[in-house]
């Protein structure tokens, strides 16, 4: 049995760790939930505006905070751009599934053509600074990940419930065409979610460059759990997502404390398994 | 069935059986045993995913499953290669049986929950294996394993398994495809809840294909271990393996047994003209692209839409068999209403029974006893009794929310019921599944009509013809469905898509679906609501030469005017009771119905 510090200290870089992807599950959970569409092209973009980071900051000598002010609303845009596609189309939730794997092969494709399939690593003054809580570490970067995720969950369920949008597109959701027969404007609202939820992408790669070392084939890596956190959380649940993100990433550090990392996998997808087949009716 | 296409296969199939003999360069054998690996992984998943539409991210984990097991049992047991191959299939199909016991019980776990639980199946599994002495960390390796030579060379005996592999799979696709299963698969692709009270076993055909399904990908595994040669979890467990298959399938059609084949045909030879170098990071990108533009201009996949497009420049129409069609719809609207009217009943004894056996159970029908269903808090049916006699026309009327559709949907097995006992002669329904019931000889019409939609007109009856109480076979089938298509005069529109059809049609094609299994009790849920007075009076024909058939009818309906005309007896339920029964003219001059359709002052 682990000691307690041992096992505090891996709690606390499981919801550390969680926070991270309950960020990238948030945008996910955000356009499945609302809009229909299975968005597997949103850790390609996250590793994008992650590798925008990298090279703005070793290249530009950019602070991140500099090109996250630039990588954000730039894909906003590109979330907009995407969803007239999209619209233009009429991709239904499954073809958004092919036709978003295509988009995360070809942003694959470029990032490795670009930077090559070898480790990157942006590295940051602050990048191993951490705080000290009695016997406990606690790295600055990943906190700072963990509350911007915290923060960003609980604005999206404050506009998703308290604003005309927000209620607008939930409504969309549940009935496009009663939702419209209320003079509801979908289409205005799905852009901008879209937008919003490919500005989350952005947020999240740029936290990805300051916390961990890149490579083109990590954009496959986080998809299973990833998924797995956006389904135990429901969809279109902001707090729902984050609050699985946390429980994963617990799960999975003290898993990796108590027994070995190698079978740290088994607990998530077999909670989500369980989930799953108890309660269908979530998502 | 059209027997030509197997043998087409067959032939193509024997032809590149012959290369290897006709000295192959090794390179060219194995990059086409590389297109046969994934034409057979392909056209397998399509069997589950494609054809009922259960998407599964899962077809790695058996794969993966048939790769270990032939590792396991060739490096560390010794049994020699070919023989692994059955284990190999044979482990994985008993995975899913085990995986669709449990998970094909449970209602909504459809579409994109169904393909994310199987992907995270492969996830645990791909844990375990590389956590146990299965596998253990550094892979195992397959070097020492004796190939027997088929012909010449061992890659020439991978090709030819790889290849006997890809010719079987495409084979079962095609004929599942024309079979009873495969029209199963399709209804349950299309509406799985209107396929199960038509009377299609659906958890049963679900298992079956997903066996059949993981079985094949199983044995391609196997192969594949030799053919690798060492055998990672990193490499046999990634992504690559569901999402190639899913997308070669789409990109073919799923719903066509040819065109997993062409998508995988397609994918993988154009992946292969990108390796090596920086080109391949371009090339691979340039597939990508290209499939995005394949998905979303062509969203059925290329064969269906080639098929139709050569139809077009031939001038033929659409379905394969229109014509046909035609011709025996003018045939049979001559002698329309005695000859299909005339078929009910088929179990039943010759002549009438006399009187005093009236009370007998087999001369009851329909009998529902002290019925109670509740919804959450809300208790839809409060002890409901009634009873449907032999050849009786029984009108069940109330106001909305009175729980009339409740009782239809109880009597056909859609809910169960909290308390009560539901009969049809002596038989109980109660407890039994939809398709238990359906082939017992219960069958419904829905409200909003529910057709298959990607079905045509005349195979929606037909399956309702071939799954029914008198289940017959394909041929039969057709021929029957034909003829109740004429009976509710739809003979023209059998090539049509559901989505061609107006509401009136739509409305008679749930009426030929009901009446097309020969069923001993039919329940329409409001048949005549939506229709204008011209096609109301057609179908009180209708229900009137049915019931001629000796069939008994329990119509849920507002139309008073066809209520007092059509009845013989009515039942009212307000608030999930019964309260009044009798004879029509009598029961809707009932003070306290008149008060529940009205209200207390007009009951004065």
């Amino acid at each position: 049995m682990p000691s307690v510090t041992l096992l505090g200290q891996s709690i606390v870089s499981g919801l550390l760790a969680g926070g991270l992807y309950g960020l990238l599950a948030l945008g996910l959970s955000l356009s499945w939930g609302l809009l229909r569409l299975v968005n597997l092209g949103h850790f390609a973009l996250a590793f994008l505006g992650a590798y925008l980071t990298y090279q703005l900051g070793t290249a530009f000598h950019w602070p991140a905070w500099a090109s996250a002010l630039v990588i954000v609303p730039a894909f906003f845009a590109l979330g907009v751009g995407l969803h007239a596609v999209f619209a233009y189309f009429r991709v239904t939730e499954f073809t958004s599934l092919l036709v978003t794997f295509g988009i995360t092969v070809i942003l694959e494709s470029l990032i490795q053509w670009f930077w090559t399939a070898d480790f990157r690593r942006f590295e940051t003054p602050y990048a191993s600074t951490s705080s000290r809580i009695g016997p406990l570490f606690v790295p600055t970067l990943e906190l700072l990940a963990a509350l911007t995720a915290t923060a960003l969950a609980l604005a999206t369920w404050a506009w998703l419930r308290l604003t005309y949008v927000g209620k607008a597109l939930r409504a969309s959701a549940e009935d496009p065409e009663i939702a419209a027969a209320f003079g509801v404007n979908h289409r205005a609202q799905a852009f901008l979610l879209s937008g919003v939820s490919a500005a989350y992408a952005g947020v999240a790669g740029v936290f990805i460059a300051l916390i961990s070392t890149l490579a083109p084939a990590q954009i496959w890596s986080w998809l299973g759990v990833v998924f797995a956190v956006v389904i135990i959380g429901g969809l279109a649940n902001p707090v729902g997502a984050l609050l699985a993100g946390l429980l994963i990433g617990v799960s999975e550090s003290v898993t990796m404390a108590v027994v070995t990392p190698a079978w740290a996998p088994l607990v998530s997808f077999s909670l989500l398994i369980l989930i799953l087949v108890a309660r269908p009716g979530r998502a | 069935m059209n027997a030509r296409p197997l043998a087409a296969l067959l032939a193509v199939g024997l032809g590149l059986a012959t290369l290897p003999l006709m000295g192959l360069p090794a390179f060219y054998e194995s990059f086409l045993y590389l297109i046969f690996s994934w034409v057979a992984l392909a056209t397998s998943w399509s069997l589950l995913s494609g054809y009922a539409g259960y998407f599964s991210f899962g077809h790695g984990a058996f794969f993966g499953a048939g790769m270990y097991t032939t590792a396991t049992l060739a490096a560390s047991f010794k049994v020699p290669f070919l023989w692994t191959l059955p284990v190999a299939g044979l482990l994985p199909a008993l995975l899913a049986l085990g995986i669709g016991a449990v998970v094909f019980r449970v209602r909504r776990l459809r579409g994109e929950l169904f393909g994310l639980l199987t992907l995270a199946i492969t996830f645990v599994l791909a844990t375990i294996v590389l956590n146990t002495r299965i596998d253990g960390g550094p892979g195992v390796y397959l070097i020492g394993v004796p190939i027997p030579r088929l012909v010449g060379s061992p890659t020439g005996t991978v090709y030819l398994l790889g290849l006997a592999l890809a010719t079987l799979s495409v084979a079962t696709a095609k004929v599942v495809a024309g079979s009873r299963l495969g029209l199963g698969l399709f209804a349950i692709h299309d509406d799985e809840d209107v396929a199960e009270v038509k009377g299609v076993p659906t958890f049963r055909y679900k298992l079956v294909a997903f066996a059949l399904s993981a079985g094949i990908a199983g044995v391609a595994g196997g192969i594949h271990a030799v053919y690798v040669s060492y055998v990672t979890v990193g490499e046999t467990f990634s992504i690559t393996v569901p999402l190639y298959v899913v997308l070669m399938s789409i990109l073919g059609g799923a719903r066509h047994w040819l065109g997993p084949m062409v998508g995988a045909v397609l994918i993988t030879a154009s992946l292969y003209l990108f390796t090596g170098g920086q080109t391949a990071v371009l090339g691979r990108a340039a597939v990508a692209l290209a499939l995005i533009l394949v998905i979303l201009l062509l969203p059925e996949g290329v064969v269906p839409a080639s098929l139709r497009g050569w139809r077009r420049l031939r001038g033929r129409p659409a379905a394969p068999d229109a014509a046909a069609v035609a011709a025996a719809a003018t045939a049979a609207s001559i002698d329309r209403p005695a000859g299909a009217a005339g078929r009910f009943m088929v179990e039943a004894p010759a002549s009438p029974p006399p009187p005093a056996a009236a009370d007998t159970a087999a001369a009851r029908g329909l009998e529902c006893v002290d019925v109670w269903r509740a919804f959450g808090g809300i208790e839809a049916l409060r002890g409901v009794s009634l009873e449907v006699g032999r050849g009786e026309i029984v009108g069940l009327v109330g106001p909305n929310g009175s729980g009339k559709t409740t009782l239809i949907n109880l009597v056909s097995g859609h809910y169960g019921a909290d308390r009560g006992r539901i009969a049809l002669g002596e038989a109980t329904l109660t407890g039994r599944s939809a398709h238990e019931i359906a082939r017992l000889g219960v069958s419904r019409t829905y409200q909003i009509p529910r057709p298959f939609a990607n079905l045509s007109v005349l195979d929606n009856v037909a399956l309702a013809a071939t799954f029914g109480p008198a289940a017959s076979g394909a041929g039969a089938a057709r021929a029957e469905a034909r003829e109740w298509l004429a009976f509710t005069g739809l003979g023209r529109r059998a090539a049509a898509r559901p989505a061609e059809l107006n509401l009136h049609e739509r409305k008679f094609l749930e009426l030929a679906r009901a009446l097309a299994s020969r069923p001993r009790v039919i329940l329409l849920d409001e048949v005549l609501s939506g229709l204008n007075p011209g096609e109301i009076a057609s179908a009180v024909r209708l229900i009137r030469e049915i019931r001629a058939g000796g069939a008994s009818i329990l119509f849920v309906e507002h139309v008073m005017r066809a209520v007092l005309e059509l009845s013989d007896r009515v039942v009212v339920l307000n608030e999930g009771e019964v309260i009044a029964a009798g004879d029509p003219r009598e029961v809707l001059r009932d003070p306290r119905v008149v008060r529940v359709y009205l209200g207390t002052r007009h009951a004065a």
